[in-house]
């Protein structure tokens, strides 16, 4: 292999064998204990803590804090699943400076707030490093209820009911269960495998059968789980893709960001995975930045990420900004596609400069060109379809009907975090658990 | 810069920062060290009679309790006095002496409790040309096993006693180290006070065990196993040590007996608080042992930088502070002070609600915005929210003036009035 960053087209290889490894290591090292310890003793143990209230699932941080700083890191990690099954992601994937960071009143004191994420991960780490499931089932009840997608909303789910005694099924349309958290994360935010590694360890609970490779609509319908289980979660999240709408968008080299990170994510030797020189990545989330990350750590040459509004309105985490930048992605606001340029393959892009109008975003006449052998589309996920005929509610499903509930990305409200799939899985679970015990 | 240069007892030294007997004062090689970070003076380590070297443990001789961060807020030791040879001590003890003749060189002594021993370590340290000595009445742990240290120190009659034989047989200025493990430290101050001492100093170390082992289940400092108790001191005794110096300063049988104050000095500021209670000089130890000699250069500027801001010489702040150090039933009862919440400053940890609403006056409000306010109608100003504040000076404490309206009591702020003439008092009944 003779390629480098240098190398016009999509073509692997372009970094030394060596340097893929560390790329893709751990971007955000775990705390050792020591750092832990002086991590912990930063924090107030404030009274109805301001974190707690930032936190979508209501972690007892303060608790878990005082727990790590007085040598029980088990007990801490017991406090953070007893809230967060998927805490130990969470710690590594959640926008903590927009949530619980942001609340730390040490952030207001100082503007270095504790740091909630990184000890997050100390306990969950050092628990989890002991192999067991930390809950036990309750009796069985002998209901049974189907959990549609094996993403965080589904397993947060499908853990809670296991946990009250139900028999629950996840039915899986990919080969492997995670969801984003297998498929559609950076690498390095989740880096060793982790994702995978929570559902093994997640799944030790028992009473929880994953079905793969089965999707609703397809090899099953809502119909048929609401006939065959005594409750139904869809936590299916949003398989579509939103489309450029501008001309060039099915050239060769034009591609969705998701697929992009999802084969990544999924490759066994990322010397392998092509990547173009001249990478321009549309749109302004956290998939944009870790598309273009990315990009940048396959050995792209130029990358560069094109959002249409401002600045404020990226929806990717000004931490996470911060880290394109510093990993070498170019950052151009205020600037939407017209076309992608090219014959038969994508040669460059062109975008006209964008003005917020009353009515709306307005392209201006002021046009420029990027060279781009390879454009990652970042516009945003939508629901392809609401199955079963299930109300719909800003392009997402309303909400619990019947013997169906819903939680996720799917689901109308909230973020699309991991931390609020995992909220609306519990809270769907605990909904469900109502209602069967009592009937 | 203000004038830090000291006179106690006769024995002048640049600063009154002194570096207490113990560990840090060993030998020649620390005290050197110590006199070139600018320490004004030492009380080198308790030396003990001739013969056989004291044996320490080879275990860990120290235990210790931590604030946030480690930050090292009090330690205990089990270590014996020197473990040196009596004629090795007081050679470097001329040496250091003579070579630093601007310092201030104590020598602390320990030997058992009868005349003969006094009389006979006396006349081996005559020529060292120390300043003076100050008598080990203080250890609680190991020595005192063996009639010596604080088992001296607890008895008034002994301490007046071997007072009297050091100044029956040394023409040198003698300080008496007093042990803080007496149920009043008035009787031994006063005993040293009767027996001619020139000073006493305070407070030695306090019996103390700083933790347990949880898995072996042993006191710790822990030796193979077992532990003895050791004798604390660090910040942590500071406040025990300070009401020990006040009360000797204020008492009439002990007014104007020179003190020298020990126990947690850390910075220049706990100098100059022991200073205020009437010390004339101060000993430091664990600061030292924390962060080594140079703190004394912070202790300097910052007493320095005290005394020029308050116009003040360091003879106008010894003792300026203990008038006002008075019996409670001298406080004024009219005196009404309510809590103030600063909202810039606040940084809405709600820890002064969680302290007043669950452990005290539930005067404190609580908005849905996380807006703190003091219920003027509820504080007793207790000040326990000043305290638990994490930010300094956000809470304060307001003073109500004169004829002031206390919306607790409905009542209007009186003029001066304490126990002794309240009506509740049975006492004050009594006398009318």
């Amino acid at each position: 292999m003779t390629n480098s960053p240098l190398t016009p087209g999509i073509v692997s290889g372009r970094l030394p064998a060596a340097a893929y490894a560390k790329n893709f290591g751990d971007h955000d090292p775990a705390l050792d204990g020591h750092e832990a310890r002086v991590a912990a003793d930063r924090c107030y143990f404030c009274h109805d803590a301001p974190c707690i209230t930032a936190c979508p699932t209501d972690i007892d941080i303060p608790l878990f804090i005082r727990q790590i700083a007085t040598g029980t890191p088990d007990a801490a990690a017991q406090t953070i699943w007893n809230q967060n099954i998927l805490g130990g992601m969470c710690a590594r994937v959640c926008p903590t400076e927009t949530l619980c960071e942001q609340a730390c009143v040490r952030e207001a004191a100082e503007g270095k707030p504790v740091e909630i994420g990184r000890l997050q991960r100390f306990a969950t780490d050092h628990a989890m490093a002991k192999g067991k499931q930390p809950f036990t089932r309750a009796k069985a009840t002998g209901k049974r209820v189907a959990v549609v997608g094996a993403g965080p909303a589904g397993l947060a789910c499908a853990h809670r009911l296991a946990v009250h005694g139900h028999d629950v099924v996840v039915l899986e349309r990919r080969a492997k269960a995670g969801g984003l958290n297998e498929y559609g994360i950076a690498s390095y935010k989740a880096a060793g495998g982790f994702a995978a590694r929570e559902v093994d360890w997640l799944l030790k609970i028992g009473g929880i059968e994953v079905r793969t490779g089965v999707e609703l609509g397809r090899d099953v319908t809502l119909d048929q789980l609401k006939a065959g289980y005594d409750a139904v979660f869809l936590g299916v999240g949003l398989a579509g893709v939103n489309a450029l709408r501008a001309a060039g968008e099915d050239l060769d080299g034009v591609r969705n960001a998701v697929d992009f990170i999802a084969e990544l994510r999924q490759s066994e030797d990322l010397s392998k995975l092509s990547i173009g020189r001249d990478v321009v990545v549309i749109g302004g989330g956290m998939t944009a930045v870790d598309a273009a990350v990315q990009s940048k750590l396959l050995g792209a040459e130029n990358v560069t990420i094109v959002y249409r509004r401002g600045q404020e309105k990226m929806s990717a985490s000004g931490y996470e900004q911060d880290h394109a930048v510093q990993a070498g992605v170019r950052i151009i606001h205020n600037a939407a596609p017209v076309r992608v340029v090219g014959s038969s393959k994508a040669e460059a892009v062109e975008f006209a400069y964008t003005e917020d109008a009353p009515g709306g975003l307005k392209l201006s006449s002021e046009t420029f060109t990027l060279k781009a052998d390879q454009v990652f589309k970042a516009i945003g996920q939508t629901l392809t379809s609401a199955p079963g005929g299930l109300a719909v509610e800003g392009g997402k499903l309303a909400g619990h009907s019947g013997k169906v509930w819903v939680g996720g990305d799917c689901a109308a409200g909230g973020e699309d975090l991991t931390v609020n799939a995992v909220a609306g899985g519990r809270d769907a679970a605990e909904a469900i658990h109502t209602i069967l015990k009592g009937g | 810069m203000a004038d830090l240069s000291a006179n106690f007892i006769g024995i002048k030294s640049p600063n009154p920062f002194w570096l207490a007997s113990a560990p840090p004062t060993d030998k020649k090689y620390n005290v050197e060290r110590a006199f070139e970070a600018g320490w004004g003076g030492v009380v080198w380590k308790t030396l003990g009679s001739e013969g056989p070297p004291i044996v320490n443990v080879s275990g860990p001789r120290y235990g210790a309790i931590w604030g946030a961060d480690r930050r090292l807020l009090g330690l205990n030791n089990i270590e014996l006095i020197t473990d040196r040879p009596l004629e090795v001590n007081l050679q470097e003890i001329k040496e250091v002496k003579r070579k630093w003749k601007d310092r201030a060189l104590v020598i602390s002594l320990m030997v058992p409790c009868d005349e003969e021993s006094w009389k006979d370590i006396l006349k081996r340290i005559e020529d060292t040309e120390a300043d003076g000595v100050e008598l080990n009445f203080g250890c609680p742990h190991g020595m005192a096993e063996r009639g010596m240290g604080s088992a001296v120190g607890q008895v008034p009659e002994y301490i007046e006693m071997v007072t009297r034989w050091v100044k029956q047989y040394s023409r040198m200025p003698c300080i008496v180290k007093l042990t803080p493990n007496i149920t009043s430290i008035l009787p031994p101050a006063m005993a040293a006070n009767r027996g001619g001492a020139d000073a006493v100093s305070l407070i030695n170390t306090i019996k103390s065990i700083t933790n347990v082992d949880l898995d072996a289940f042993s006191p710790f400092p822990m030796i193979d196993g077992k532990g003895s108790h050791g004798g604390y001191c660090g910040p942590a005794v500071k406040p025990i040590a300070l009401n020990m110096v006040a009360e000797i300063a204020r008492h009439e049988d002990t007014r104007g007996l020179p003190i020298s104050g020990i126990g947690g000095v850390t910075t220049w500021r706990d100098a100059a608080e022991f200073m205020a209670l009437g010390a004339g000089n101060v000993q430091v130890c664990t600061a030292a042992m924390t962060y080594g000699f140079k703190i004394v250069q912070e202790m300097i500027s910052g007493l320095s930088e005290y005394l020029d801001q308050k116009q003040m010489s360091l003879n106008d702040l010894i003792g300026r502070a203990v008038p006002n150090f008075v019996e409670w039933q001298h406080l004024n009862l009219n005196y009404v002070t309510k809590a103030v919440i600063n909202q810039d400053d606040c940084i809405k940890c709600g820890r002064c609600y969680a302290a007043c609403e669950d452990t005290s006056h539930q005067a404190i409000a609580m908005s849905e915005d996380r807006t703190f306010t003091v219920k003027d109608d509820e504080c007793v100003a207790c000040n326990l929210c000043v305290n638990v504040c994490p930010v300094d000076n956000c809470i304060t404490m307001k003073t109500l003036p004169l004829g002031g309206l206390d919306e607790r009591t409905g009542r209007k702020v009186g003029t001066f009035a304490d126990w002794t003439t309240h009506p509740n008092n049975p006492s004050a009944h009594a006398a009318e």
